[in-house]
């Protein structure tokens, strides 16, 4: 458990993390999700006590970080900016952080294998790959098996299979109990990771909530149907007070309406589908809906802004739903 | 246009690439795809003349790198967002690169507008962020406003409004008839970007084809189905009308089903006859990532195990029990694999609660079922008629995925 | 204390593991006692008017301390910019978030380790250099003697503390060296030479540290103090270095 009270920090007269107040519980995965800049580093490093606050409080299970006792038995980190000195091997740079908290030399074995970097425990991390390096960062966090554990842009520089496995190792680790928090710039990852999500924009709270009303309350949620008989369906849509609209390629879309209603209703007239799926916006759409205002450097083009996702894929479905599928359809 | 013939570079007697042979074609953005290691960006520095290939050639618009007529105009490439000096201010450094290739300086201020820079384009680039640094490599490969562009790992750094920028630039250069080569380690970021993907593992070439064959050749989609809740008959019912038709009906942690080897039409039909009212009927194409995985199984260098915890005391108190199932789990199942020694419960060894009992299953990294040999043939339907003998979930075979890098080509 | 025992294995472990750093511990051996004992061979076939004076061979067998401070120096600075340049800093006081006890876990390992090489050091330019000197060797029983070899490891080792502290003020291992190289391979040694200055520079750390090691006729050296007071002085100056790299550690952000 992480609490945060009123959390502050400026820098001069700029403020960058702005009374922030929020929990972060066990047992689930919670994302932290903000544009750059917003502050989520800089509250990050507040936890750890890294940086003082200017003003308010956070607390891990109830203490300061600086009153715990061999904290990494309690909390585990990986710090987006690299924390590995390059000229000690990557067993001995593990091994002088368990020493300094009693943790068994045995684990520093075990974590290298966990992390996959077994083969290179006696190699020094200067000439790791930003990937290598990163599951380094990943077995210290592990290390002394804590109950809290804190990723900064997890999956920078893995690879797919990589990112696959931090992926579920950190949905695992929220299994038993810990309490997980992510940020990451990738929203289609949080979307397969994240069960929370903590939002921050200019240093302030813009939202904490689960991932599924998150999406719900930021974006366009709506019905897509296919079926031999369009025209009767439609029909029967708009008997029964529904606004049904033309979607790509002969499918129907209906907004405001559960597919529950549609299927009972469909049933009763006797009608077939062939589709009847509830289509929800990506992450990403509702995240940009959300943040719009905040982000500080804007690209200009004439492209199209957040407001228009080339997609919006099914629930669940975020990844591998190219617009070319899409267009494809059934 | 870039095209690789016979491509080979060796380092030592370490071969990086290997006897590559590809085209890369103008209009459509083409993902580069590969694991750590696999010589992807080795292939991409041939292409841009940094390094000299050991055999083969490379080349772009007919004529390798170093022959190319003023070859900056040709080809924009972003490949180490730090090779910049971090002394000289963002203008500075673009302007230094546009002298370098006859490009007027009003073309400078073009291109920092356009990624976003305007404000701080007379600052030192010491202090920028990661994203920022790759805002301005983005910005010197659009310089010269090239025909050819290469990006290695361009999110990389960039928060989702910068991703979501630059997914969409790419695609805009793409339909402007441009040639776009972008690799990336990100599966559902490329599954929005590429239209084409080239893989390639341990230097050798695994697949060139349109994103839609590659995830229709290496995986499988299913259908999701939801019955009435009040009705407990009817999911046995649709399991029997679906089975006689060849299909299976596997549960689903939220209560819904997911239904393979059939059509959406055909399940629809065989619901009705069946008498079963369907509350949600909707079509799953697997994702990229999922096809991607089986393809490279063998070609990975750095791979998790599990973590047995052996050496430290039992988890204190306060830990909830293992068996605690999370709640809105992703409902496409990519749950937890069950481990080797520890068969799913159901036939077709399908995880079904997600999260096996053991503490950590044995293969967190190769999650995904191993195709069955000669399985899949290539499709236009999202899921064969029937494929009874494929288990796409099925628990990973321990020592077995080496081999089906081979069998899934 | 259990606590600080752990830290202190974890130091160690950490001083101990980077090449480098160990590399400028075994350069102010060689330097040293290299150095010294080639000046001796030097200074030992010279008569007493071509070398001004006649030979102190206690002090001469310590010539080459001048420039294994240096590499003294360079692994205080390295042992503490090391932690800063790299980003070890946060997964250091990530496991360690007491930040005294952080601090104080680091100088004792290192000081150990650098009080180890520098009475090595001393010990080996002192035997080394009287083995060369031949009939004009000083004996380790004489008077002073054994007090200026044991000085000889202590200057080395405060000089590094010194650094250390200084590094911890600054951060930068650039910063860091270029401050104090120059100034205690140049202008110190200028403003003890230039008349103007030189009463004020006889309190520098190095030029007091010098001191220590006279054997006994200190007119040579014109100091306004003894051998005891430079060690004074010397340990006032790592203290001040000490407490502001504490004050500027437990302050700053990370």
């Amino acid at each position: 458990m992480i609490e945060l009270e009123g959390l502050t920090k400026r820098y001069g007269t700029k403020t960058a993390v702005d009374r922030l107040s929020f929990g972060v519980r066990p047992g689930v995965v919670t994302g932290f999700l903000g544009p750059n800049g917003a502050g989520k580093s800089t509250t990050m490093r507040m936890m750890l006590g890294l940086d003082r606050p200017t003003a308010g409080d956070v607390r891990i299970d109830g203490k300061h970080y600086d009153q715990l006792k061999d904290p990494l038995n309690h909390i585990g980190a990986l710090l987006e900016a690299k924390s590995i000195h390059g000229g000690r091997t990557a067993r001995n740079h593990l091994l002088c952080l368990a020493q300094s908290n009693g943790i068994p030399t045995r684990r520093v074995d075990e974590v290298l294998d966990l992390v996959g970097l077994g083969s290179v425990a006696k190699k020094r991390p200067s000439g790791f790959s930003l990937g290598m390096g990163q599951r380094l960062g990943i077995a210290a966090a592990l290390l002394g098996d804590p109950r809290i554990l804190m990723f900064d842009e997890p999956v920078n520089g893995l690879d797919p299979e990589g990112i696959h496995w931090i992926r579920n190792l950190m949905k695992h680790l929220a299994s038993e109990g810990r309490t997980v928090f992510v940020s990451s710039h990738l929203m289609s990852e949080m979307a397969l990771t994240a069960e929370h999500l903590v939002v921050i924009g200019r240093g302030r709270l813009l939202a904490d909530t689960t991932m599924e009303s998150f999406i719900e309350e930021n974006s366009r949620t709506y019905v897509r149907l296919r079926a031999p008989e369009p025209e009767r369906l439609r029909d029967v849509l708009v008997a029964d007070g529904l606004a049904p609209t033309e979607g790509a390629e002969g499918a129907i879309e209906v907004e405001g309406a559960q597919a529950v209603r549609i299927g009972e209703l469909a049933a009763e007239h006797r009608l077939v589908l062939h589709e009847l799926s509830p289509q929800q916006a990506s992450l990403e759409e509702a995240f940009m809906r959300l943040t719009a205002q905040t982000v500080e450097y804007h690209a200009h083009t004439a492209l199209p802004g957040p407001g228009e996702p080339a997609a919006a894929p099914p629930p669940g479905q975020q990844q591998g739903w190219g617009p070319q599928q899409q267009k494809e359809g059934f | 246009m870039i095209e690789a013939v016979g491509l080979t570079k060796s380092y030592g007697d370490k071969t990086a690439v290997y006897q590559l042979s590809f085209q890369v074609r103008p209009g459509v953005v083409t993902g580069f795809l590969g694991p750590n290691g696999s010589g992807k960006s080795t292939t991409m520095r041939m292409t841009v003349g940094l390094d000299e290939p050991t055999a083969g050639t490379v080349t772009v618009n007919g004529l390798p790198y170093r022959r190319l007529p003023n070859a900056a105009r040709q080809v924009g490439a972003l490949l180490d967002a730090k090779a910049v000096h971090g002394g000289r201010s963002a203008r500075e450094h673009l302007l230094c690169l546009a002298q370098l290739s006859g490009v007027p300086s009003s073309r400078v201020d073009e291109v920092i507008d356009v990624v976003g820079l305007g404000e701080v384009a007379h600052k030192r680039s010491k202090g920028f962020s990661l994203g920022m640094g790759q805002r301005l490599g983005i910005a010197g490969a659009l310089l010269g406003d090239p025909p050819v562009l290469l990006f290695d790992e361009p999110v990389n750094g960039l928060d989702p409004e910068g991703i979501l920028w630059i997914r969409n630039l790419m695609k805009q250069l793409a339909s402007e008839g441009r040639t776009v080569l972008v690799s990336s380690h990100l599966m559902s970021e490329m599954a929005l970007t590429a239209d084409h993907l080239i893989v390639i593992g341990r230097g050798q070439l695994l697949a060139d084809m349109s994103v839609k064959d590659f995830i229709a050749h290496n995986s499988q989609g299913y259908a999701r189905v939801r019955v009435p809740e009040d009705r407990p008959d009817d999911p046995e019912k649709l399991r029997t009308a679906l089975a006689r038709a060849g299909g299976q009906l596997l549960p689903e942690e939220d209560g819904g089903f997911r239904v393979t080897g059939l059509a959406l039409p055909q399940i629809s039909d065989l619901a009705h006859e069946a008498d079963v009212r369907l509350w949600e009927l909707s079509p799953h194409h697997a994702s990229l990532e999922e096809a991607y995985m089986q393809m490279t199984q063998g070609a990975v260098d750095y791979r998790a195990t599990v973590d047995t915890r052996s050496s430290l005391q039992p988890l204190p108190q306060g830990m909830p029990g293992q068996g605690h199932a999370p709640q809105g789990h992703a409902p496409q199942g990519h749950g937890y694999p069950a481990g080797p020694g520890h068969p799913a419960p159901g036939a077709q060894g399908y995880p079904q609660q997600g999260y096996a009992p053991q503490p950590m299953p044995q293969q967190p990294g190769t999650g995904y079922g191993t195709p069955a040999p000669g399985g899949h043939p290539p499709q236009q339907q999202p899921w064969p008629g029937g494929a009874p003998g494929t288990q796409p979930y099925a628990a990973p075979t321990p020592g077995a995925p080496t081999s089906d890098s081979e069998a899934a080509r | 204390m259990a606590h600080l025992t752990r830290v202190l294995k974890s130091e160690w472990t950490k001083v101990t593991t980077v090449r480098s750093t160990l590399w400028t511990l075994v350069l102010a051996f060689f330097l040293t006692v290299s150095i010294g004992i080639a000046f001796s061979a030097l200074l030992k076939n010279l008569s007493n008017e071509e070398r001004g004076g006649p030979l102190d061979p206690t002090y001469v067998s310590f010539s080459g301390m001048s420039m294994g401070q240096l590499a003294m120096v360079a692994f205080g600075v390295l042992v503490v910019s090391g932690e800063y340049s790299t980003g070890m800093i946060r997964a250091s006081l990530g496991a360690v978030p007491q930040r005294g006890v952080f601090m104080a876990a680091k100088l004792v390992a290192c000081t150990a380790l650098a009080l180890l090489v520098g009475m090595v050091t001393s010990v080996a330019t002192f035997f080394g250099s009287q083995l060369v000197l031949g009939e004009e060797k000083a004996s380790i029983t004489d008077d002073g003697v054994l007090r200026a070899v044991v000085c000889g490891g202590l200057y080395m080792t405060l000089m590094a503390l010194f650094s250390m502290g200084v590094t911890w003020m600054l951060r930068s291992p650039l910063l860091a060296f270029s401050i104090l190289m120059p100034f205690f391979f140049i202008v110190s040694g200028i403003l003890g030479v230039v008349e103007a200055t030189r009463k004020i520079a006889q309190f520098l750390p190095d030029q007091a540290g010098m001191t220590m090691l006279a054997v006994n006729d200190l007119t040579d050296f014109d100091r306004a103090y003894g051998p005891g007071g430079a060690l004074l002085i010397m340990l006032a100056w790592v203290a001040a270095a000490l407490i502001g790299g504490y004050v500027m550690l437990k302050r700053r952000d990370a």
